[in-house]
């Protein structure tokens, strides 16, 4: 009888045992790599990393997606296009995640762009603007999520129509991010505005600005308008530099991500008002699930919502949702639950453009203004990114696949 | 291009040297007086500009004028100082008897480490300081309206040279800094107390850099990409300048501010290469700046490799490592081999330094130059020629080996310091035009797919492809160590006078030894291109440099198998902790410093005076 039972125990155990890793594999979380400039870009991605770490907590308390929770490897890409390789690389072959997301740098985009197509695997480009990860270089494996720079350029120069500025100058950053941005102004401007012409162009390196001489440059071609893509310690100091010489009295200015509270608030009170901007008005946003979104950040953060938190957030449900719908995480059915899919996000109705995987994310376009004792957007609507995404024929003329 | 123009844009250039020369001065008296060349100077500004943008806010809240600005300005740049005297307390002090390049290395090691710490004390954001009380309203000047503030910066230079004149000249201090940057040995000898003086100059020169930070938060938001990009434009000031002479400083600042605010007009695509090219031309003009002296080459200093014979138990044993690195695929843990290439390559690439260092005596600050071209003619090779990886390897060899004969040939008409200055300011050159020359080097994004051929594009079989490279030319670089050039080149780095006294070409025979070392950086470089997919401008960049010189020092210089195991150590130890913890630069930067002061032979250095001390 002990005899009986000593060995069915031990069978037992035994299946127990062999059954394990399989139950196991069944709830054991599913793996999602994500890397980004953590340290060298803090002011855009710790907001960002708080705006996915909060939809996670959220989506994981519900039970995650496919009855297995969601676990989240994060990492810095070291801002270096070698590192973000090496790191990503980590994460596919070490961690084994099932697809991977991240990035601020338009470069370290279209890196991880080539290396997510070298691979083979899902890469979610959420914040790089470059049109390259989605034209050019675009391939079969990347999916972006903010409007590129065609697109946000394209609803700025519509703004600028009316104001009849003619005599354009340009300054942005000497790096992938810029010039792009900068190519898509002069050939825009040329095209929507009759008479338009490029008078000065000014492109500092990345976080090297000289502002008082860049500014006094600009000046010296006395432009009446002026097409501003510097960010970050660049745009204050060339903010700072201009204000104080006048560089902006009269002038139309047109300023890609200036309204990004991440951007905004270390201007302070200097804010230019004025400035025709993309960015982020979350202080005057009424629709309820954005509300929601807003009230429920400043509540767990203590800190207000910035437009990498939003995007965060944003990022984290597509990527739930497309799990869900492709059932597996498998590259190939990613792949084809993403292929022209429809969102439904906080920031409204999202869908992922298949031909070029551009999603057709808007934008928040308006103008610069002073609310107190920092800067904030006045007269701003939000616009849909569907129209101004560039044709298919566009598209089709520079993507090689 | 209008006069008011002209005036308006020197003016802006005057104030940018301001700052410039402020900086730099701290940096040139404390190379003058210890003859440490500070990496961490940079940071120190940084320090001080992240201070002051937090202090002074604070101070104006309770009384809003000028001379709680001021005050907060200048407590911040004593803050600063203090932090001087505690890392001279704690890590200079014990490590000035090291050879210089130990005391590099730590003092970047103090890099790695406040750049974290910056980040965990004042936030992540961006600070920009309040204006000036006083000084927000711009003045007309020739009809152009200019920033008054710029006017006091222009000022505050002239000011502190002249204090600091008047430090040097006037006070007992300033006899004794004068005394020790002419003869330090001297000094101590007539009973100077050098602990003192030295912790003095340390607090001298970090309230400058202090002070230079904290006088830029009106115009420049702190960041926490300051450090190194002020320390690159210091050492030209204080190169250009002459190592350890002030008035230098404050003329070679004067001239770079011009060159920058002119220089955006004519190439406002090539702000970064102008200041470069200066140091280099100066350099080739005047081999120690305008006011140096040449420097006194103190004999029997040289560390490195001594006369040795190669064992039969050393060549058993790298048999035996080569035999189990050949066998690493059969674990069949792909990261692995990825780490373990990427190992290799920079075991290469750091042995390559070795012949220039720990044989030749050449201090080489720019090494990265040389791994850099050949990545990019790798690169360029594949992009514009659609070279395949059996063409596109030794382009970048052939990039890399010619960028080494003609940077080679400058640089060996220098010696010491202005020899390092002139690798780095070669570097620099070359990073700037990977930068800036967009259209062929595709810029800041670098040049992406450059992946291996078919045969070699499995892991395994590049990590093999890497093996037999690295091995083979580690190989070579040994035999050419042993041989009569070997000796040739120790002979020179012991005492140049009578290395040419018995017939050496000294020059000639440095210069043969730079273009192998750069074709072997090249071929790693190449290597590595293919490894990673892509080359970028960092490849170039200081912290590539650094890596090889820490690799190279980790191991150390004394020893053969030094740079590889260094190597070995360092990216392991890399690859651990990134994934870990976001602090990784305080674990590195640390770690980096208690090596320097655990083991001031390196580590296999050690481990062999160990093994010889016992015997």
């Amino acid at each position: 009888m002990a005899m009986m039972s000593m060995t069915r125990r031990l069978i037992l155990g035994l299946a127990l045992a062999t059954a394990a890793p399989a139950a196991w594999a069944q709830t054991a979380p599913i793996k999602i790599g994500e890397l980004n400039s953590y340290a060298k870009w803090a002011a855009f991605t710790v907001p960002y990393r708080d705006g996915w770490r909060m939809a996670l907590d959220e989506i994981n308390a519900k039970g995650g997606v496919l009855g297995r929770k969601i676990e989240v490897l994060s990492r810095d890409d070291g801002s270096t296009t070698g590192d973000t390789t090496r790191v990503a690389d980590e994460l596919v072959t070490r961690e084994g995640v099932s697809l991977l997301f991240g990035s601020f740098l338009s470069n370290i985009g279209v890196a991880m762009a080539d290396y997510a197509n070298q691979k083979k695997i899902v890469y979610i480009a959420a914040e790089p603007l470059t049109d390259a990860i989605t034209m050019a270089q675009g391939n079969p494996y990347t999916y972006r999520i903010r409007p590129n720079n065609f697109m946000q350029v394209g609803m700025l120069v519509e703004q600028a129509k009316a104001s009849g500025a003619k005599r354009w100058a340009i300054v942005a950053p000497n790096y992938e991010y810029g010039q792009s941005a900068a190519e898509v102004f002069k050939r825009l401007i040329k095209e929507r505005v009759p008479g338009a012409e490029i008078v000065a162009e000014q492109y500092p390196a990345l976080g090297k600005i000289e502002a008082g001489a860049t500014v006094s440059a600009l000046e010296q071609a006395k432009p009446d308008g002026i097409f501003n893509v510097t960010f970050g310690p660049d745009l204050t100091q060339f903010v700072r530099e201009g204000n104080t010489r006048g560089l902006f009295e009269k002038k139309t200015v047109l300023s890609l991500l200036t309204g990004e509270p991440e951007w905004l608030l270390p201007l302070k009170d200097e804010v230019p008002e004025g400035w025709t901007v993309t960015g982020y008005p979350w202080d005057e946003i009424t629709d309820p699930k954005h509300r929601a979104f807003i009230e429920a950040y400043r509540a767990r953060y203590n800190d207000t919502p910035r437009l990498g938190s939003l995007l965060g957030y944003m990022v984290m449900y597509m990527i739930r949702d497309t799990i869900e719908r492709a059932g597996s995480t498998d590259t190939a059915a990613i792949m084809k639950a993403l292929e022209d899919a429809k969102f439904d996000t906080v920031a409204g109705p999202v869908t992922m453009r298949g031909i070029d995987n551009q999603s057709s994310m808007g934008a928040w376009v308006g103008k610069l203004k002073l609310k107190g004792a920092a800067g904030g957007m006045s007269d701003w609507k939000y616009i849909d990114g569907t129209t101004y995404m560039p044709t298919e024929a566009q598209v089709k003329a520079v993507r090689k696949d | 291009m209008d006069l008011s123009f002209v005036a308006i844009q020197a003016l802006s250039g005057l104030a940018s040297a301001s700052s410039l020369f402020i900086t730099a001065c701290g940096l040139t008296l404390v190379f003058g007086v210890t003859r440490i060349v500070n990496f961490a100077h940079g940071s120190l500004y940084m320090v001080g500009a992240f201070t002051a943008a937090t202090l002074v806010p604070w101070l104006l809240e309770f009384s809003f004028g000028p001379v709680s600005f001021w005050a907060g300005i200048l407590l911040s740049a004593m803050i600063v100082g203090l932090l001087g005297v505690v890392i001279e307390v704690l890590l200079l002090r014990r490590i000035y008897g090291a050879p210089e390049l130990f005391q590099l290395l730590a003092t970047f090691g103090v890099v790695l480490v406040l750049q974290d710490l910056v980040v965990q004390v004042f936030g992540p954001q961006d600070i920009l300081g309040p204006r000036a009380p006083g000084l927000r309203a711009p003045v007309e000047i020739l009809g152009r309206r200019f920033p008054s503030y710029e006017l006091v910066l222009i000022a505050a230079g002239p000011v502190v040279l002249g204090a600091v004149w008047w430090l040097l000249r006037r006070t007992r201090f300033g006899i004794l800094v004068r005394a020790a940057t002419q003869d330090r040995d001297m000094v101590a000898a007539l009973g100077v107390n050098q602990a003192l003086l030295f912790t003095g100059t340390l607090f001298l020169g970090a309230f400058l850099a202090g002070l230079g930070g904290a006088l830029q938060i009106p115009r420049v938001a702190a960041n926490t990409g300051m450090d190194l990009s002020i320390i690159a434009e210091c050492f030209v000031v204080t190169v250009v300048g002459g190592m350890g002479s002030v008035p230098g400083a404050f003329l070679a600042a004067l001239i770079i501010g011009q060159l920058q605010a002119f220089g955006i007009l004519i190439f406002p695509k090539s702000t970064l290469i102008v200041v470069f090219l200066l140091m280099a031309l100066v350099l080739a003009v005047r081999p120690s700046g305008f006011f140096g002296r040449p420097e006194i080459l103190a004999s029997g200093h040289a560390v490195g490799i001594v006369s040795r014979r190669p064992t039969p138990y050393g060549r058993m044993l790298a048999a035996i490592v080569l035999a189990c690195l050949a066998a690493l695929p059969l674990l069949g843990d792909a990261y692995l081999l990825k780490v373990a290439t990427e190992i290799l390559v920079f075991a290469l690439f750091a042995f390559s330094l070795q012949l220039l260092i720990g044989v030749g005596g050449l201090v080489s600050f720019g090494h990265a130059a040389f791994f850099g071209l050949g990545a990019y003619g790798s690169a360029l090779a594949v992009r514009w020629l659609g070279a395949p990886m059996e063409a596109a390897l030794p382009a970048g060899l052939v990039l890399s080996g010619l960028g080494a004969a003609l940077i080679g040939a400058f640089v060996v008409r220098l010696s010491g310091i202005y020899l390092a200055m002139m690798t780095l300011a070669a570097a620099q050159i070359l990073y700037a035009v990977a930068f800036q020359w967009v259209e062929v080097t595709g810029g800041d994004n670098g040049i992406v797919g450059i992946w291996p051929s078919a045969w070699a594009a499995p892991r395994d079989a590049y990590y093999w492809l890497t093996l037999i490279l690295t091995a083979a030319t580690v190989f070579v670089l040994t035999r050419v160590i042993d041989s009569p050039f070997g000796y040739t080149l120790r002979a020179a780095r012991d005492s140049e006078s009578r290395a040419e006294a018995i017939g050496i070409a000294v020059r000639q025979q440095r210069w043969l030894a730079f273009v192998l070392a750069g074709a072997a950086a090249g071929i790693a470089g190449s290597l590595y291109a293919f490894s990673r997919g892509s080359v970028d401008p960092s490849l170039l960049g200081i912290p590539t440099s650094v890596d090889a010189l820490t690799m190279l020092l980790l191991g150390g210089i004394q020893t053969i198998a030094g740079p590889l195991v260094g190597s070995a150590v360092l990216h392991t130890m890399r690859d651990q902790v990134m994934p870990v913890t976001a602090l990784w630069r305080l674990v590195l930067g640390s770690s980096i410093i208690a090596m320097v002061l655990i083991f001031p032979r390196g580590l296999v250095g050690t481990i062999r005076y160990w093994r010889e001390d016992r015997a």
